[in-house]
């Protein structure tokens, strides 16, 4: 009796287990990883899973495929020479049929899954310095997982970019764009009319993880421009900044002025003494502007400067007077040849110790380290503690890009920790990532990542975020006249009727 | 008759694949310009919408528009003035057949081959006038290195515009006889543009020399002798005989200066950009912003077209005179 029990129990024991092999080994729908135990050998996994002993090369190829993206993965140079807890990829039958159709042992390059081949167009403004170095940085990483895509540098110089945008433009409209391209991250997308040119990136998102990997304020910012993702960023740029030359300051026993009342206070004793205290610069039209913003988020804050761009404020609000006083008074205190100085011409004069302060973006820093100046600092702009004013580098994917699976390739590098820890201390710019390690970066940038994580975050407007770029040009044209004109109410006028003539304001 | 027609129909044929060629990529991108300036086109994706002359009606109303009009006449103007004046003065110095007239020649036409990209960033190195605090830089440097520190300014980054003040005695004047609107920045010059003039005309006066020279040299010489038998000095030579002799050169040389200082945008980007308050800016940089930085391809359009408009004001009676004096002959 209870041998015939215990017979049973093996019996109906044995069915199971043999009616749960025959289940696992049910054609597979979608290809499955495995992991190799002890006495596993590949035909033994082929024989298993695809019905067919003679499908090893299939789950060799697979495996080795995976791999070029995956490096969690096994790489089988030998079929006969797998270990335990190796992870292979088994594909589906249908999978494993259709590459033995076309597999030639005379070949055996095929298993060692052939890469995607062909080129990569990827178009920047990106072409000197550091920013340079740091692209070529990711085209190494790109390089090392896809050795068989030719990457082409399509990078165009000139004019923060003004002059890649004209050449973009023309392609996209053409139908004939580069695979991907540079583009601020923000509304700046807007002008590209993203639902015809360009593919939403939302399923790379999520298959990537990025919606976590970015930190919550600026998953909102990518978004902003219909709730679909247009573009992965690479970096952060903070974009109010006060450098400031620290041998004048401490020469003159002042400290760095954190409201504007201190600032004038700072100018006025440098200008006693013969020394430009603030450093303007404007002769791409961008620069002053620039500096204006920094002045704007000061004087109204953090929440009201955000309102002024998403139609919450209106702009003939008293502390846009206000900001425009501030800055008509900075400009007073400016150096007079303001319109021939490029950015980086005014921080040369930082450099040679002729000014005193210069509001730009943190690629100044790259600028001071590049001529082996050390002897600055940097603080927040009047009144913008806590306040971050970011503008971020991001790739996009034109919806006719000729090579979109290389493109797509390329974007993961983009948003990755590998290509961001490659990309941005050259760059010297701040990752978009939370998850780089702050080892690799210079002291002004591992004080820009201390604020990143706590500061209230807020979208630049010259630099493509804030706005649709029309209106940023508008902004931009408007805070030029005023630098020389100083008409403040004109101004305010000009800055409410072109938010209305956005579509923003009423 | 035969052969005629048939020489008829190769020179037809051996002119249409140009004809055709010129027929579509300028008139019809001309025609595509003027309807795109009447669309409502102000995004990348195009929407073809007409909306009538609402963007010129914008155009004229945005300020900078109104200040580069202004630049436009003022530089034109003055570059005119500049490179006919010094071309037709080292011309008629040049023709007293002085040594080694042809390395001169060569010396003064020499500008004209470089690019005004150039022209631009060695000029703006040039005039880049440095500030009271961190020392002058170039010609500023220079003169004040030769003790002529007063005639030190700021160049192109001099944001003064010159015009003629309502408050003023002559704006006062012109009020009472009702031409008050004449006392207003838009009908100034902003001293910044003069920096351009300098460069622009170090660019062309060569050229208007050789196209002065090339006319005195094909004025008989019986005239002048005629002249000088009745009496006549030098300078009422040149002024009576020889420069309404070289009226169809100035004709010539003031269309094709003209068209090129209309349409000038090289020379802008590479010495000065827009200038302080766009002292500098001039309407083909604006077109290029507005269409590229923008995205208003309208706006570009609408630019276009007035700048196509004033170039032809300059040009076609300058054909409709020509082929008037073919038909004549």
């Amino acid at each position: 009796m209870s041998k015939r029990a215990i017979c049973l129990a093996l019996a109906v024991s044995l069915l199971l287990t043999l009616g749960l092999s025959v289940a696992s080994a049910a054609p597979l729908s979608q290809g499955e990883a495995y992991t190799i135990v002890l006495g596993d050998w590949l035909s033994k996994i082929a024989d298993k899973y695809l019905g067919n002993p003679g499908a090893w090369p299939a789950i060799m190829a697979a495996t080795n495929t995976k791999y070029i993206e995956d490096p969690t993965f096994a790489r089988i140079e030998n079929a006969d020479l797998i270990y335990p807890g190796q992870k292979v990829w088994v594909p589906t039958a249908e999978e494993a049929e259709a590459f033995l159709a076309t597999y030639d042992p005379g070949q055996p390059g095929l298993l060692f899954g052939a890469g995607p081949k062909g080129q990569v167009v990827i178009g920047s403004w990106w072409t000197s310095g550091g920013e340079a170095a740091g692209l070529s940085g990711m085209f190494d990483i790109y390089a090392s997982k896809y050795p068989d895509v030719e990457i082409v540098n399509g990078a165009v110089a000139g004019g923060a970019g003004s002059v890649f945008k004209g050449v973009l433009k023309t392609r996209l409209i053409g139908g004939t764009p580069p695979d991907t391209f540079q583009l601020h991250a923000g509304l700046e997308v807007e002008g590209y009319s993203p639902e015809t040119y360009l593919a939403p990136l939302d399923d790379l998102y999520a298959s990537e993880g990025w919606e976590q990997a970015f930190p919550a304020d600026l998953v909102a910012l990518l978004k902003s421009y219909k709730g679909h993702y247009w573009g992965v960023p690479v970096n952060i740029h903070r974009s109010n900044v006060l450098w400031y030359n620290k041998k004048i300051f401490a020469d003159n026993g002042l400290t760095p002025p954190t409201n504007f009342d201190e600032f004038f206070a700072v100018a006025d004793a440098l200008k006693a003494k013969g020394i430009i205290p603030y450093v303007l610069a404007n002769n791409g039209g961008w620069e002053a502007p620039h500096a204006f913003e920094s002045v704007l988020a000061g004087v109204c804050g953090a929440e009201k400067y955000r309102g002024l761009w998403t139609g919450a404020v209106a702009w003939t609000d008293p502390c846009v007077t206000q900001a425009l006083e501030n800055f008509k008074r900075m400009v007073s205190y400016a150096n007079t040849d303001y319109s021939a100085l490029t950015w980086d011409a005014g921080a040369g004069y930082l450099i040679e110790g002729k000014g005193a302060m210069f509001i730009m973006g943190d690629w100044a820093n790259g600028e001071f380290t590049k001529y082996e100046f050390t002897d600055y600092g940097w603080a927040s702009p009047p009144a913008t503690k806590g306040i971050f004013i970011a503008l971020s580098d991001s790739f996009a994917l034109p919806a006719k890009a000729p090579n979109k699976d290389n493109a797509l390739a390329w974007l993961k590098v983009c948003g990755s920790k590998a290509g961001q820890e490659a990309f941005n201390p050259k760059k010297g710019s701040i990752c978009a990532r939370t998850d780089c390690d702050p080892a690799l970066f210079n002291d002004y940038l591992k004080s820009a990542l201390a604020d990143w994580a706590v500061d209230a975050i807020v979208p630049s407007v010259v630099h493509g975020a804030a706005a649709y770029e029309s209106w940023a040009v508008d902004f931009k044209n408007t805070i030029s006249l005023f630098v020389t004109s100083g008409d403040v109410a004109a101004t305010q006028t000009a800055l409410q009727a072109a938010c209305v003539d956005a579509g923003i304001c009423q | 008759m035969r052969h005629l027609n048939w020489e008829r129909a190769v020179s037809v044929l051996l002119l249409a694949p140009s004809a055709i060629a010129i027929f579509i990529f300028v008139y019809g991108f001309i025609g595509f310009t003027g309807f795109v300036s009447l669309s409502n086109w102000k995004q990348l994706l195009p929407d073809f919408t007409l909306v009538g002359l609402r963007n010129y009606q914008r155009l004229f109303a945005n300020p900078r528009f109104q200040i580069d009009l202004r630049n436009t006449v003022v530089f034109t103007v003055l570059f005119l003035a500049s490179s006919l004046i010094i071309g037709l003065l080292l011309a008629v110095l040049l023709d007293r057949g002085i040594k080694g007239e042809g390395i001169f020649r060569s010396i003064y036409l020499f500008p004209m081959a470089i690019s005004f990209i150039v022209t631009g960033v060695a000029w703006r190195w040039l005039l880049n006038p440095g500030t009271a605090q961190a020392g002058s830089t170039g010609i500023n440097l220079l003169f004040e290195k030769f003790g002529l520190g007063f005639l030190k300014w700021g160049w192109f980054t001099d944001p003064t515009v010159l015009y003629i003040h309502p408050d003023s005695g002559l704006g006062q004047l012109l009020q009472r006889v009702g031409l008050g609107a004449l006392a207003h920045p838009n009908l100034g010059m902003s001293v910044a543009i003069i920096s351009l003039v300098i460069a622009a005309t170090w660019q062309m006066s060569g050229y208007t020399m050789a196209l002065y020279l090339a006319g005195l040299r094909s004025i008989p010489e019986e005239l002048r002798e005629a002249a000088r038998v009745d009496g006549a000095s030098e300078v009422q030579i040149l002024r009576h005989v020889v420069l309404p002799l070289l009226q169809p050169i100035t004709l010539s040389a003031v269309i094709i200066l003209g068209h090129i200082s209309l349409k000038i945008y090289d020379l802008v980007v590479a010495m000065t950009g827009s200038g302080p308050g766009f002292a500098t800016d001039v309407p083909a940089y604006f077109m290029w912003e507005t269409t590229f930085q923008a995205n208003r391809f309208n706006q570009g359009a609408s630019i276009a077209t007035v700048l196509l408009l004033m170039v032809a004001v300059l040009v076609v009676p300058y054909l409709v005179y020509s082929v008037r004096t073919e038909a004549k002959i």
